[in-house]
Formats: structure tokens, C-alpha cells, sequence
């Protein structure tokens, strides 16, 4: 009820303000508003990139080339990716959208410290660490054209951006107030099933045309794995209510979002990279991660991630990801 | 596939029992061109339908997509003055055999007029990119790689006539259609300018149907 009203008292003012009352749209964009003093980035888009002259043409031939990476990386697939996703299907609007986890804020807040591995990451680790879990694959070598080609893209996004700035408006994918009841397997099989099967089917297994993925698969071999930062329950309800459906972000209450979210979190998916004897242990040692996903906890009767399914790829860790001991040692 | 859905259906008939009489058999496009007699005038025996005269072409659409609209036609959740009484007279059996037959055709359809090289590459960025900032999704990404359509909830639009997907977007756009899963479409629809609707029309309009 309060929502409501807010919802109205927020249209009434904008009219007021703008002056111009355009029709109120039928399906409106619902995103939470960027809060005062933060950085808010606007992106280039490819048209500026084909525009600026300043550019050199092999500087171009790189940047694209790490776009075509990033929207069809399945082009990769069964050399560094492993499973049926694509870098845009998380990072949505190519990767420049705010709430739907933009990449330009990677250039300019690393190398920093991340608690997901406890030392300081850069670029090229960071995106390592997305093929490692999101991609259930094995990293592109760093210093690789096909690393480059993805550096270069997300370095051209964050042009102008300031340098260790870390109050960025619409970082991530925003967070989603717990709902007033726990989330519940039940309900959120329901609101899958109204709002989610359609695309991603009632199995969750996506769509497929002419082999070619439509919409990626949210569970199973062909999924992200244990790893993967959408595996976190809070993770997948701000994604889930800040982008889904496609084009309707904020039609999903904060209850549905959570509730969806932990159902499609219930779900098995290939093992993770980091797995150490056995699933609670695993847990228990990356307790700052899986203390926000249901991996090595029971439900439904059975304990998630208590498997050694790898999905497609024929190994479980890949040899980058490595600790750092700044040792200067190793580097002789 | 086809096959597949056949058994699907038989299966939900089967276990449907003492309803079974009462649900369509999977399409039979023998028994449907025998019915497209009343649909020819306006969509061709196959299904090239008319562009001058905004009559969709069928041959590109998928047999449960086209059965779905038939459907809401008759029922009157999809509203279009010309094509309700036709659809009024259809049985649930003829609107599955119906389906299965334009699905099964392959039209000829002449190449349309070339269009405006501006007009052509906002179509072709809408259709392959979407403009983000506006939030509107590129077509692809629901109508399948060169829109050339998905399953039975998005309809292929590659090659269909440059009236007909205009008409369909302003249709969503005032509100006159809503027949769409989950708003997916009027969502996208209410956001385009006219000018994008011109241009994604025209452009889907001329790509290959296959």
C-alpha cells in the first residue's frame, strides 16, 4: 500500500516538476535512484567509437573484437568457456547498463583487495574470475590477444571515468531489502513458472535455435557454477528484480525476487572450482561467499554441491587461479 | 520436433481422459488447406499474404503461434475488425490444421522497395543491438538470431511485411493489442519512437525469411 502511494507520489512529482505530463507508461522502467553525490557514468556507446578519429584503426580492431567477444562468447566455447553462457547475458546492454553489473567499474576500482579470494585482483584476474566460475571454464592466458581484446573493451566503456572512485552509481546489480517472510522454494517455483519459464523453460534448461543458445540456461551443466557470484541468493534476487523479465526491471515484488532467487539458487549446477574435500568444507572454508548461496547446506533432502560433476569441462580447478605471496622469488 | 509435440499432445489427451473429446489433434495441413479456402483471398494459397494491404504473411510464423492468435482472435483478447468473423468461424480443430498448413508453405515474396540507408541502419541496430539507453532490447533477443522467430511464443519477423510489423507496434504501442506474454512486447513497443518503428520495419522486412 505504502509502495503504491510512493510509486503515485513520485509520478505526481516528476509531472509537477518536468512540466510536461507524458502519458505514464504502461510498463514503467522501475531502478533505484542513484543516491546524491555519486559518480553516475555514462558509457560510450560503439557509434562513438566508430566516430572518434582519434582512435587508431588497430586500437578499434581490438575494442570491437573484445565486444563480439563479450556478446558471443560462446564463440570460445570448449577452449576457455564451458558451459552455454554468454558475458552479456549477466552484464545486459553490453555491458555499459547501470544495476545490471556494468564492467567499466572494474577498470577503474582495480588492482584493489576483494574478500571472494583475499588479495589484490587485477583486471585481467577479475575477468579470469569470470570464466573460471561464470563460464565454468579455464581463463584465456593473461597477456593473451583474447584477454587484450576484453581489456580493451571494458578499458574503452570506462573512458573519462575517474580512477578509484568508488562511489559509483548503479554498481552491480543494487541490493534487494530482505522481504518481510524467508524466501520459500514453493512460491518462488511459482513466480519461476509465471514470469521465467517462458524464456528460460519450465526446466530451467533455456532455449536453443538452430543449436545457437536464446536464452541461457539457469541450472545444470550448462549453467554458471558454484563459484559464480549469481549463485549467491542476494546476488540473483537484485539481478532478478533489477532485469527480469527482459526490459521490465521492477516488475517482480522484493518477496517474488527472493523467493525466485532461492528457488533457482536450490538448484544443482557444476561443481565449484575451489571444492576441497567435500561440500560443507568447502562451505565452511569460503564462508564469506557461500554463507549467501545454499551451496553444502540440505534442502529439499539432498546437500547442494555434494557431487564431482564438472559439467563440460574436463577438469575442476584452473591453473590460474592461484594465490598471490608477493615472494619475489617466484618471479626469478 | 513436430514429432515430439505430437506425442506431447497425445499424452496430454490421453491423460486428459473423458476431456480428450473435447481437445484439438495435433494440426494436420492436408485437412488445413481445405480450410485456408476462406483465408486465401487475403493471405495466399501460400501464405505470401499482401503488403499494400497490411495482410500478414503466415508461411514464416510458427503453427502454435498462429493457432494462439486464431485463438484469441475467436475470443476476442486479440481484436482486428477484419480477420474476427473469419476467425469466429473457425472450429478448434480448424484452427489447429490451419496453422500446420501456412506453417508448412514456403511463400515467395517480392523484395521490398529500398528503403532510406539511414532508416535501414537504426533497423538494423534496433533489430541486432537495441538502444539500451532507452531500454529497449534488441529484437534478436527474444525473436531468436535474425529474428527469424522462437518456438511458439516469438514469432518470426524476418521478412515479414514492413506494414503489417508497424501496424502490430503502433497496435501495442495505443494499447488496441495486448495479447503478449508477461507485456514483453508492450513494454518494448510503448518505448519506440515512430521513427523506430519505421526503421525496424523496415528493416526485419527485408531479410531473408530463411
Amino acid at each position: 500500500m505504502s509502495k503504491t502511494f510512493f510509486i503515485h507520489a513520485t509520478v505526481a512529482l516528476s509531472i509537477l516538476a518536468g512540466g510536461t505530463a507524458l502519458a505514464e507508461p504502461k510498463v514503467p522502467v522501475r531502478l533505484p535512484d542513484f543516491k546524491l553525490g555519486q559518480y553516475v557514468h555514462k558509457a560510450p556507446t560503439l557509434e562513438e567509437l566508430e566516430a572518434d578519429e582519434s582512435i587508431h584503426p588497430e586500437l578499434r580492431k581490438v575494442i570491437l573484437y573484445g565486444y563480439d567477444l563479450f556478446m558471443n562468447t560462446q564463440q570460445l566455447r570448449g577452449k576457455y568457456v564451458f558451459n552455454e553462457m554468454n558475458c552479456r547475458n549477466c552484464h545486459l546492454g553490453e555491458g555499459r547498463m547501470p544495476w545490471s553489473a556494468p564492467i567499466w567499474p572494474a577498470v577503474t576500482t582495480l588492482p584493489n583487495y576483494r574478500g571472494k579470494n583475499w588479495q589484490v585482483n587485477s583486471l585481467e584476474e577479475r575477468i579470469a574470475g569470470c570464466f573460471s566460475y561464470s563460464m565454468n571454464g579455464k581463463p584465456p592466458p593473461y597477456g593473451s590477444d583474447t584477454m587484450l581484446a576484453l581489456v580493451a573493451y571494458h578499458q574503452w566503456l570506462a573512458r573519462s571515468a575517474p580512477i578509484y572512485e568508488s562511489n559509483i552509481a548503479g554498481r552491480g546489480f543494487g541490493s534487494v531489502p530482505k522481504p518481510a517472510q524467508e524466501p520459500d522454494y514453493k512460491r518462488g517455483e511459482q513466480v519461476f513458472m509465471a514470469n521465467c519459464a517462458i524464456c528460460h523453460g519450465a526446466d530451467g534448461q533455456g532455449r536453443r535455435v538452430n543449436g545457437v543458445v536464446q536464452f541461457p540456461p539457469l541450472w545444470g551443466d550448462g549453467a554458471y557454477n558454484w563459484g559464480a557470484g549469481m549463485s549467491r541468493v542476494d546476488t540473483a534476487a537484485a539481478f532478478i528484480k533489477h532485469n527480469m523479465p527482459l526490459g521490465q526491471p521492477g516488475r517482480l515484488s522484493d518477496q517474488e525476487a527472493w523467493d525466485v532467487a532461492y528457488f533457482i539458487s536450490a538448484q544443482e549446477r557444476p561443481q565449484d572450482p575451489r571444492y576441497e574435500q567435500n561440500a560443507e568444507f568447502t562451505r565452511e572454508k569460503y564462508k564469506n561467499f557461500h554463507g549467501r548461496t545454499l551451496y553444502g547446506t540440505e534442502v529439499n533432502g539432498r546437500v547442494l554441491g555434494e557431487h564431482a560433476n564438472t559439467g563440460e569441462k574436463p577438469f575442476l580447478k584452473p591453473d590460474v587461479l592461484r594465490a598471490r605471496t608477493f615472494n619475489l622469488d617466484d618471479e626469478s | 520436433m513436430p514429432k515430439f509435440k505430437l506425442v506431447i499432445q497425445t499424452l496430454a489427451a490421453l491423460s486428459l481422459g473423458a476431456h480428450a473429446a473435447t481437445l484439438p489433434a495435433a494440426g494436420d495441413p492436408e485437412r488445413g488447406k481445405q480450410t485456408a479456402q476462406v483465408c486465401l483471398a487475403c493471405h495466399g494459397p501460400d501464405g505470401a499474404g499482401m503488403s499494400a494491404a497490411n495482410y500478414p504473411r503466415l508461411d514464416i510464423l510458427d503453427a502454435g503461434y498462429m493457432a494462439k492468435q486464431l485463438r484469441d482472435i475467436k475470443a476476442g483478447t486479440r481484436q482486428t475488425p477484419i480477420m474476427q468473423p473469419f476467425a469466429a468461424t473457425l472450429t478448434d480443430q480448424q484452427i489447429e490444421d490451419v496453422s500446420a498448413y501456412y506453417a508448412s508453405q514456403s511463400a515467395t515474396v517480392p523484395q521490398p522497395p529500398e528503403a532510406d540507408p539511414e532508416l535501414m541502419a537504426l533497423g538494423r541496430k534496433l533489430v541486432y543491438r537495441g538502444d539500451w539507453d532507452r531500454y529497449i532490447p534488441s529484437c534478436n533477443s527474444c525473436h531468436g538470431p535474425e529474428s527469424r522467430g522462437v518456438g511458439s511464443e516469438f514469432p518470426a519477423l524476418a521478412g515479414q511485411h514492413a506494414s503489417y510489423i508497424e501496424s502490430q507496434l503502433r497496435a501495442w504501442k495505443d494499447g488496441t493489442r495486448h495479447n503478449d506474454p508477461l507485456d514483453l512486447m508492450l513494454a518494448i513497443a510503448e518505448r519506440m519512437t515512430d521513427e523506430d518503428i519505421k526503421a525496424a520495419a523496415a528493416f526485419l522486412a527485408a531479410q531473408p525469411a530463411e
